[in-house]
C-alpha cells in the first residue's frame, strides 16, 4: 500500500486548474504573515549591528541602555552561553545570530534590546556603547584566497591550505587530461557572478514568548519550523517538544527563511524581559544580516571532437560563503556537468570565506553561477566548431542510463526532450531585428525528500482536513488538496489543507529542495489511503459483511458480490456521518523519509535587444522548458517556471551587492538592488514536459528550483549574439555591456 | 513632533518662522515620509500646503504657467494646456516613482528635495522655469539657482516655494526629457538630459541644455545649447552637442555608475533628446 513507485494512474482532479485556497485572504489582506501577529504585553525589540566589515568586539557597554525607561531586557553574547557541544554548524548559527568577540562582518548583530515601543528601543540602541578594534577585511572571493588576506575563520583554518579556503567538493569521470589530448577544439574561459539576494518581499519577522516554566511559543515567516524549533530549542537549552513554532503565512523565501538569523534572539529576549516580543527586520537589515547568495569566481574548460562530441570537461569554482562555511561549492560542483554525457570530466566547487553575511539557500543554490559559465563555454565551443548550439547540446546530452558526475546512474530524465521541444519550439523560428540576439542554455536541479509527517482527519460531515508541516510557499496547498481528493474520490473543495504546528505532527524537514509537493503530497496519498482502509471498515459494518467485499470506487464504497447487490454504495459523507457509532472518528496518518525524489531539467530560450550606445538590455522573448515529472496544478507549475526566470533575469541583468572599499554594502535597498520590476519583463513563456519521476505514486518531480538555473547563461548567449560581445561578468549590467564593446572595438 | 495643516500661505509662513526645532515642508511626502521612516530625520514640525487653495492649482496666467506646489504628478498629467506647451517638464515629472508615487510626488518638491538625480529638475531648467518663494518676502529665483548641493538649497529658514511659473508656450519650440536608467521604471536616473528649444525655419534659433545626476547639482550647459544653436540638427552638431555634455559632467564613481560610463551616456542621451525636441517642435 506504501509502494511510492509510478504507476501510471488515470487522474480526475490531478493536472486540473482550480482555485487557490489562499488567495481570497491575500488580497484582501486578511491573510496574516510574520509580522501580523501580536501578544498582550508585547515588547518591541531592535537589534545594533556592526558598522565594520570585520572588527574585534572589545567591550560592550548596556549599562545606560538598560537604565532608560521602558527598556526591559537588553543582550549581548554574554547572555548567550554555548550550549552547541561541539556541534560547529550549530555554533555558527549562534555566532552569526550575535557576534562573540568579533563582528565578522557590515551589519552582524552585537546586541538586542526589547522595550515598550520601538521609538524607546530606537533610543536604547543609541546608549548601547560598543567598543571595536577595526580589522583587516575581505569581501572578495577571489581576494579572499590571497596570501596577506585576513583570515575570517581561524577555527576553520586547515594547515596546508589558505586559511580561509574551507574544503572542496569535487566530482567527475575519467581521466580529464587524457580527454583533452584527445579534443580537437578547447575552450578554457574564466567568470564572476555577482551576490545576490533572493528579494522575498516580506522581511524576516516573528513573535517570541518564553514563559518563566520553560515552555515557548514562537510565530515565525519561515519554509521550516521544525528546524526553526530545532535549532532555537537548542541554542537556548530548551525541550524541543516544550518549544511550539507556528509557521505564519509566507511572503516569499527561495531559501532565505530556511535558516534562523534574529529569531533565536527575539526568544532570548523574551525570556529575559518574561514579556512576549516582536521583532521585524528593516530592509536594509534583510539584506545585510539575512542569507544571499554566493558570489563565485570560476574557470571553465571544455573539450570536443571536431564532430561535436566532447570529450572532455573542467570546471573549477570558488564559492563566496560568507563568513561562516556552508556546503555551497559542493552543490555547484555536483549540478556542473548534469546536463551532458561527458566520458571525462571533473568539477570542483570550492567553499572561500569572506566578509560578508552567512550565505544562504537562493533557489537551485549554487547550480546557476556554474551553469552560467558552462552554459556559455558551450555556445563558445558551439561557433567554434560551426556546429549549431542546440543541436551540440543535443549530440552530447545525458540520457536515461548515463552516470551522472557525481554518482548516479540516471533513470528517465528530461534533459533530452527538453532541449528537443527548445528545438523544435516556435520561437527558434521568430525573425530577429538589428541588436537582438537569441540565447539557449539548459539547467538541472536534485530535489530531494526527506522527513515528513501528515494527518487527514475527516469531520462529521464528510468534508476533510489535511494536515502537513511542509509550510506552502509555492502553492502546496491547492496540490496536497487536489491529492487528497483524488485518492479518497471527493471534490477539491472538500479538502482543507491546513499547515501545523510543531506540536501537532511529528518532525518535517523544511520546505526546501522543491520537496514540499513531492514528499507531502506521498504522505498525503498514503495517509489518505489509509483513511479508505477505514471508511471501507466502517462501511462493512454498516452493512454487516465482510470488510473484505468492500472495494471503493470515486468516494463510495461499493459492496463487491451478487450477493450483494441489494446494498447502494456508501459514500463518504455517508460513512463520515455515522462515525460516531460505528467506531469513532475516521483518520489516516503517514509519516517516513521520501525517498526517490526525481532530479529536473529544463531548457530555455531568450531574446534580447541590447542598445550599442548605452549598453542597456531588454528582453523581447522568453520560454520556459522544463519537466515536472506531472504537474499536479499546471497555473502553478508554470508560476514556478516564470518566477524562477524573472529571478534569473534580474540576476543575469542588475541584481548585484556592491561592497565599498571599507567592506559596507552600499546598496542595502531596493532602490539600488534592482530586481526586475513588471515592466522589465515579457510575458514569460512556459512549456511543461511530463516524464514521470519512477519514485513517487504520481510521477510527481519538484518543479520550484530548476528553472533560475538556465537564465544567466542563455542570457550571457543572447547578449553575445545580439552585439558579437562575450559577457564573462554577471550581473550584465550596462556599464559592464558598454565596457565589453568598447574593449573589443564594436 | 507636531503637524500642521494651515490654509493660507501667510499662515504656513507664518508656522515655518516661527518654529524653533526642525521645520519640514510637506507637500506629497514621497521623500519626506521615506526619510523620516528611515530615521534620517526627526522633525519637531511638519507644516502639511496641501489644504492651501494656491498651492493646489495651476493657473494659466497672461506670461505663462503657474503650478501651485502640492500640485501632484498624476495632476500635472491630465492638464493638456500644459502638456502641449511643456511635453518635457511633464513627462520628466511623470517619470518619478511608481503610479502610487505619481499620485502624491510633486515639482517643488522635487526641487527642495535638491537630489542631483532629481528628474523634473533638469526640464525645469530647460524650459526656464523660475520657483517663486515665499518668507519674509517674495522672490522669484530661476530653478538653476536654488540647488548649491546635494540636499541643499538656497531656501532660508522661514521660506518655501509656493509654486513653479514657467514660460508661455511660444510657437516652433519645445522641449524633451531622457533619463537613463538601468531598469524600466521606478528608478532613479544614472544620467538626465532636458533639452527646451526654439526654431526659426529649421534653424535652432534658441536652446537650453540641463544634465541630471552628472554632478553634485542639476547643470544648465551653454556650451551645449551653443552647440546646436543654428544648426538643423545635423550630425556634426549632434556630436559637438555629445562632446559638451560628455564634457560638462562632474560625476562620481557609484553603486549607480561609472564616471566614465556617466559621460558617455550624457552624450547619447542628449542627442536622443535633441532629436525628440526638435521634432516636437516641427523640425525636420
Amino acid at each position: 500500500m506504501n509502494d511510492p513507485k509510478y504507476t501510471g494512474q488515470e487522474f480526475k482532479v490531478i493536472g486540473s486548474r482550480v482555485k487557490r485556497p489562499d488567495g481570497i485572504d491575500k488580497v484582501t489582506g486578511r491573510a496574516r504573515y510574520g509580522a501580523d501577529m501580536n501578544a498582550p504585553g508585547q515588547l518591541v525589540a531592535l537589534m545594533l549591528r556592526s558598522p565594520h566589515a570585520h572588527a574585534r568586539i572589545k567591550k560592550i557597554d548596556i549599562s545606560k541602555a538598560e537604565k532608560l525607561p521602558g527598556v526591559k531586557a537588553v543582550i549581548t553574547a554574554a547572555d548567550l552561553p554555548d550550549l552547541t557541544e561541539g556541534n560547529a554548524g550549530l555554533f555558527d548559527t549562534l555566532e552569526n545570530s550575535m557576534a562573540r568577540d568579533r563582528a565578522l562582518y557590515d551589519g552582524h548583530a552585537v546586541a538586542g534590546v526589547a522595550a515598550i515601543d520601538k521609538s524607546t528601543a530606537k533610543k536604547a540602541l543609541k546608549l548601547i556603547k560598543v567598543t571595536y578594534e577595526k580589522l583587516p577585511h575581505v569581501t572578495d572571493v577571489d581576494d579572499a584566497l590571497e596570501d596577506d588576506a585576513p583570515i575570517i575563520q581561524p577555527r576553520y583554518a586547515t594547515e596546508g591550505q589558505h586559511g580561509n579556503l574551507i574544503n572542496k567538493g569535487e566530482f567527475g569521470q575519467g581521466d580529464i587530461d587524457q580527454g583533452f589530448a584527445e579534443a580537437d577544439v578547447i575552450v578554457e574561459r574564466s567568470y564572476k557572478t555577482g551576490q545576490t539576494h533572493q528579494g522575498y518581499i516580506e522581511p524576516h519577522a516573528c513573535l517570541a514568548s518564553v514563559s518563566p516554566d520553560g515552555t515557548g511559543e514562537l510565530w515565525v515567516t519561515t519554509q521550516g519550523h521544525y528546524s526553526y524549533r530545532n535549532t532555537c530549542a537548542q541554542l537556548l537549552g530548551m525541550d524541543i517538544a516544550k518549544l511550539k513554532v507556528t509557521s505564519s503565512e509566507i511572503g516569499g523565501g527561495f531559501g532565505g527563511k530556511t535558516h534562523v538569523w534574529m529569531e533565536p534572539i527575539a526568544l532570548a529576549l523574551s525570556r529575559k524581559a518574561n514579556r512576549p516580543v516582536k521583532m521585524v527586520m528593516s530592509r536594509e537589515e534583510v539584506f545585510k544580516a539575512s542569507g544571499p547568495t554566493c558570489s563565485t569566481s570560476m574557470e571553465i574548460k571544455i573539450g570536443a571532437k571536431k564532430d561535436g562530441t566532447i570529450v572532455a570537461a573542467r570546471a573549477e569554482c570558488r564559492y563566496m560563503n560568507g563568513a561562516f562555511p556552508g556546503m555551497w561549492g559542493t552543490l555547484g560542483g555536483m549540478t556542473a556537468f548534469a546536463c551532458y554525457s561527458i566520458p571525462n570530466n571533473k568539477a570542483i566547487g570550492v567553499n572561500v570565506l569572506c566578509n560578508r553575511p552567512k550565505v544562504a539557500a537562493y533557489r537551485a543554490p549554487s547550480a546557476p553561477m556554474m551553469a552560467f559559465g558552462v552554459e556559455s563555454t558551450i555556445d563558445q565551443l558551439s561557433k567554434e566548431l560551426g556546429i549549431d548550439p542546440v543541436e551540440l547540446r543535443l549530440k552530447n546530452v545525458a540520457r536515461e542510463g548515463t552516470q551522472a558526475p557525481y554518482g548516479p546512474v540516471w533513470g528517465p530524465i528530461g534533459i533530452e526532450p527538453t532541449l528537443e521541444a527548445v528545438r523544435d519550439h516556435p520561437h527558434m523560428k521568430a525573425k530577429l531585428g538589428k541588436n537582438q540576439g537569441r540565447g539557449v542554455a539548459c539547467g538541472f536541479w536534485f530535489n530531494i525528500g526527506g522527513q515528513t509527517c501528515s494527518d487527514l482527519n475527516i469531520g462529521p460531515d464528510g468534508t476533510v482536513n489535511l494536515t502537513v508541516g511542509t509550510i506552502d510557499v509555492g502553492g502546496a496547498r491547492a496540490s496536497l488538496a487536489m491529492i487528497a481528493a483524488e485518492e479518497l474520490g471527493i471534490t477539491y473543495e472538500d479538502v482543507k489543507v491546513n499547515i501545523g504546528d510543531t506540536s501537532s505532527l511529528g518532525h518535517n524537514d523544511t520546505t526546501e529542495g522543491s520537496r514540499g509537493t513531492f514528499s507531502s503530497g506521498m504522505a498525503a496519498i498514503f495517509a489518505a489511503r489509509k483513511a479508505v482502509d477505514v471508511l471501507k471498515e466502517r462501511a462493512a459494518k454498516m452493512w454487516q459483511i465482510p470488510v473484505e467485499s468492500v472495494i471503493w470506487e470515486d468516494g463510495s464504497a461499493r459492496a463487491n458480490g451478487k450477493e450483494h447487490s441489494n446494498l447502494s454504495p456508501l459514500t463518504l459523507k455517508d460513512i463520515a456521518k455515522k462515525a460516531g457509532s460505528t467506531g469513532g472518528p475516521i483518520a489516516g496518518h503517514h509519516e517516513a523519509t521520501a525517498e526517490g525524489a526525481g532530479v529536473s531539467f529544463a531548457s530555455h530560450i531568450v531574446d534580447v535587444e541590447v542598445d550599442p550606445e548605452t549598453g542597456k538590455t531588454q528582453i523581447l522573448r522568453y520560454t520556459v522548458v522544463q519537466d515536472a515529472g506531472k504537474a499536479i496544478h499546471p497555473d502553478y507549475v508554470e508560476g514556478q517556471f516564470q518566477g524562477a526566470a524573472a529571478q534569473g533575469i534580474g540576476w543575469a541583468l542588475n541584481e548585484e551587492y556592491i561592497y565599498g572599499k571599507d567592506g559596507r554594502l552600499q546598496n542595502s535597498g531596493f532602490l539600488d538592488y534592482r530586481i526586475p520590476v513588471c515592466s522589465d519583463l515579457p510575458s514569460i513563456d512556459t512549456k511543461i514536459l511530463e516524464i514521470p519521476n519512477p519514485g513517487h505514486p504520481y510521477g510527481i518531480r519538484g518543479v520550484g528550483e530548476t528553472s533560475i538555473v538556465p537564465p544567466l547563461g542563455a542570457i550571457g548567449n543572447a547578449v553575445s549574439n545580439a552585439v558579437g560581445v562575450r559577457m564573462y561578468e554577471v550581473p550584465m549590467s550596462p556599464p559592464r555591456i558598454l565596457k565589453a564593446l568598447d574593449e573589443a572595438g564594436v | 513632533m507636531r503637524y500642521e495643516s494651515p490654509t493660507t500661505t501667510k499662515e504656513a509662513v507664518a508656522l515655518l518662522a516661527q518654529e524653533k526645532g526642525q521645520a519640514y515642508v510637506l507637500a506629497g511626502g514621497t521623500d519626506l515620509l521615506v526619510r523620516l521612516r528611515l530615521d534620517t530625520i526627526e522633525p519637531d514640525l511638519m507644516v502639511d500646503i496641501k489644504r492651501i487653495p494656491a498651492m493646489t492649482e495651476i493657473k494659466k496666467t497672461a506670461t505663462g504657467f503657474k503650478i501651485g506646489a502640492a500640485i501632484s504628478g498624476a495632476t500635472l498629467g491630465k492638464n493638456k494646456a500644459l502638456l502641449k506647451a511643456w511635453p518635457g517638464v511633464v513627462e520628466a515629472t511623470n517619470l518619478i516613482g511608481s503610479d502610487q508615487v505619481q499620485g502624491r510626488c510633486t515639482m517643488a518638491g522635487n526641487l527642495c528635495n535638491a537630489s542631483p538625480a532629481a528628474d523634473s529638475v533638469p526640464a525645469m531648467i530647460a524650459a526656464g522655469a523660475k520657483a517663486i518663494i515665499v518668507g519674509k518676502k517674495k522672490r522669484t529665483v530661476a530653478v538653476e539657482k536654488i540647488i548649491i548641493g546635494p540636499g541643499q538649497t538656497i531656501l532660508e529658514k522661514g521660506e518655501m516655494i509656493e509654486a513653479i511659473s514657467l514660460p508661455a508656450a511660444v510657437k516652433n519650440s519645445a522641449d524633451a526629457y531622457l533619463r537613463f536608467i538601468p531598469r524600466t521604471e521606478m528608478d532613479i536616473a544614472v544620467v538626465g538630459v532636458a533639452i527646451s528649444l526654439k526654431l526659426k525655419r529649421g534653424v535652432i534659433e534658441s536652446a537650453r541644455v540641463a544634465l541630471g545626476a552628472v554632478a553634485p547639482t542639476p547643470l544648465l550647459v551653454k556650451e551645449a545649447a551653443k552647440a546646436i544653436i543654428g544648426t538643423k540638427l545635423d550630425d556634426e552638431a549632434l556630436d559637438a552637442l555629445a562632446a559638451a555634455c560628455s564634457s560638462a559632467c562632474n560625476p562620481i564613481d557609484d553603486k549607480r555608475g561609472t564616471i566614465e560610463y556617466r559621460r558617455r551616456v550624457a552624450g547619447v542621451l542628449a542627442k536622443r533628446t535633441a532629436k525628440i525636441a526638435y521634432e516636437r517642435a516641427g523640425g525636420k
